[in-house]
């Protein structure tokens, strides 16, 4: 069952691109590791570093093209749930640092020494592990959003206000963690880590293995969401997103469908957030920005909403262009993002890959009817012949 | 309760019974009542405004009566469930404007529709089986929409788009059917071709039509209903109700 169900995704854009991940997993850090840094395919890595935060940031679009690319759901808060699955990473790596610590303390985080606090709160317990870390990446945005969709979708608050209310979300989210007596280091957040599973995180070696990872999780996240859309459940979200109210009138709960669609959606926000984390080397509540969140749409909307391989290029695309173009003239990136987004709802509404796609299709379809029309213009020649 | 109403009830596929609802104050519905038979196909006519549309969106759960009861098979109260939970117990619904999804083809629309298990999981691992094959292919046949299983439901005309929601509703096998002006905007042949449709369809199962057009009504040649302010005006054949003073005066008269 579950292999047919995966199945069914892999057409061929989806093959290329998990493809090309898979390649990159391997060749980047090949270059990064084995190649002398004087040699001309040598891949820095401080590179390897940066193009593995874009991978994230891919993970973070493909998760939210399945709920509004495919169900209509304008999120406006899928940077929360990056952020928690940060956190939870973050906290899994603040309990690695163990005595190292400024403050030397075996147990305690420094930012806790340092508020005077005698013991560790309860819900930094079992963090020292990695597999409850890596429990609490996908849990904990996926018990936030599931609850926060129950009773969204449930009182059926549709477009607009579901967007504001994710703004809300993120925003409360962000007061939240800026309070020190949060215990989640406040305004400093969560830094100065020292190894992941044991690994120094600051070695090249750690870097390439992040880098490779985070390219693996986004093709495996990638098989997923394609099968996903595939299957029939995929085409019911599309439907809702067409017709929310003759879905219902067929007899789907469009709350279930929602709310399993928002659900999965977080928890690939969040794991896309645990592998940020260790690769920029800080998680502060300045990830809960709302602005942040409406970064995300815009990137899914360059590349393309509802394609899947689309986000994961807008976000690519988008990134390079913010870490060169800050580089020259920083002050001017937001407006060139907004000029970028203005752009792109105009001439390009389907987005780089919606669009592209959209042409190879005619173009196949025109070769198709050419290809069509030449038998019969065969077959009339020789009568005529006759 | 209404005496002679309430008798039938039991028996009744559809039962309403003195159904009043109002918005802001204007009462979109008062007092409504009236029965359907199981295997009944009834035509309910009146003018622009009369509540027809209102009736149907209480009957599938979308609208709550202020008053009155709506019972399915005579002991279903429909006011207690919402519209996946009514479409479900087998009551579907043809909207006014044909809604079909655009997006996706005339063979998806319908696999959408069929009667099967509808949760998350189910539909996640669904997989087409040759039986629903078939049921999909017969109701192509059925809507004379065979040729263009492939396309999008975007690319058909209007009246296609009629035929493939009317498609929808049966892939769903609904005990009742209710229709809201299925031949609106459609031309004079693809009408005489509806009536045939839905006299065809309504041969297994009840089915309410609320239509506009006398020439459609006269073709079905049914029991008639005739809705004006939100009450029944008139019930019986379409000679005797035309023929009633307050139909005359409310309806055709205009
Ligand atoms: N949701 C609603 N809110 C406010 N008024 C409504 C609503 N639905 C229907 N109405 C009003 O109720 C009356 C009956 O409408 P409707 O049932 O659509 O009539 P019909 O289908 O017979 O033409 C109309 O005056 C309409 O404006
Ligand atoms: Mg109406």
């Amino acid at each position: 069952m579950i292999t047919s169900f995966l199945m069914k995704s892999l057409d061929r854009s989806i093959l290329i691109v998990v493809a090309i991940l898979l390649g990159l997993a391997l060749l980047v850090p090949a270059l990064n590791l084995l190649t002398a840094p004087n040699h001309p395919l040598h891949v820095p890595t401080y590179l390897v570093s940066l193009f593995g935060k874009y991978l994230t940031y891919a993970l973070l679009a493909l998760a939210l093209d399945l709920v509004w690319g495919f169900c209509g759901i304008l999120s406006l808060g899928h940077a929360a749930f990056f952020a928690l699955g940060g956190y939870a990473m973050g906290m899994y790596l603040m309990r690695q640092i163990g005595a190292r610590g400024s403050y030397g303390n075996p147990l305690l985080p420094d930012f806790m020494v340092f508020l005077n606090w005698k013991e560790l709160p309860w819900f930094w317990y079992g963090f020292d592990m990695f597999w409850f870390a890596a429990l609490m990446v996908v849990l904990v945005p996926g018990v936030l959003a599931f609850v926060f969709g129950w009773f969204a979708f449930r009182s059926r608050v549709n477009g607009v206000y579901l967007s504001i209310i994710t703004q809300a979300m993120t925003y409360a989210l962000l007061l939240a963690f800026f309070r020190n007596d949060m215990g989640f280091g406040g305004n400093n957040g969560l830094t100065d880590f020292k190894d992941i599973l044991g690994f120094n995180i600051q070695a090249d070696g750690t870097r390439a293995v992040l880098f490779a990872a985070s390219a693996l999780m986004l093709a495996l996240c990638l098989i997923l969401t394609a099968a996903i859309v595939r299957s029939k459940y995929g085409k019911v979200l599309v439907a809702v997103r067409d017709a929310e109210s003759r879905t219902r009138f067929l007899g789907y709960r469009v709350e279930h469908i929602k709310l399993f669609a928002f659900t999965v959606s977080a928890m690939m926000a969040g794991i896309a957030g645990a592998l940020y984390v260790p690769q920029v080397g800080i998680i502060n509540p300045g990830e809960f920005e709302p602005g942040n969140s409406i970064e995300v749409v815009i990137w899914t909307a360059v590349g393309g909403r509802g394609t899947l391989v689309g986000p994961i290029v807008g976000a690519i695309l988008v990134n390079g262009g913010k870490s060169i173009f800050t580089a020259a003239f920083p002050e001017f990136w937001l407006f060139a993002l907004g000029g970028l987004f203005v752009l792109v709802t105009l001439f390009l509404p389907k987005g780089v890959v919606g669009t592209a796609g959209a042409y190879f299709a005619r173009r196949r379809a025109e070769r198709k009817a050419r290809a069509n029309e030449a038998p019969d213009n065969l077959a009339i020649e020789p009568m005529a012949a006759e | 309760m209404n005496q002679t109403i309430g008798q039938s009830k039991p028996t009744s596929i559809l039962y309403l019974d003195g159904v009043s609802v109002s918005f802001d104050g204007f009462k979109a519905l008062n007092g409504l009542s009236f029965v359907i038979e199981p295997g009944e196909l009834r035509a309910i006519i009146g003018p622009n405004g009369a509540g027809k549309t209102t009736m149907m969106d209480i009957i599938t759960g979308k609208t709550r009566p202020d008053e009155g009861q709506v019972f399915f098979k005579g002991e279903i109260d429909l006011t207690k469930k919402d519209e996946a939970e009514i479409a479900s117990l087998g009551i579907g619904r043809k909207f006014q404007k044909p809604t079909v999804f655009e997006s996706h083809t005339v063979w998806d629309n319908l696999e959408l529709a069929l009667n099967r298990n509808r949760g998350v999981f189910p539909t996640l691992f669904y997989r087409l089986t040759a039986e629903d094959m078939i049921r999909i292919e017969e109701i192509l046949t059925t809507i004379r929409l065979a040729t263009r299983r492939d396309d999008l439901a975007a690319n058909l005309s209007h009246g296609q788009k009629q035929w493939l929601e009317i498609g929808m509703l049966l892939a769903q096998e609904p005990e009742l059917l209710l229709v809201d002006e299925p031949v609106a905007g459609m031309t004079d042949a693809e009408t005489a071709e509806t009536a045939v449709l839905l006299k065809e369809i309504a041969k297994t199962r009840s089915v309410v039509v609320v239509e506009h057009d006398m020439g459609f009504i006269r073709e079905l040649g049914v029991k008639v209903t005739c809705l004006a302010e939100g009450t029944v005006l008139a019930e019986g054949s379409i000679d005797f109700v035309s023929s009633d003073p307050k139909v005359i005066e409310n309806y055709l008269g205009r």
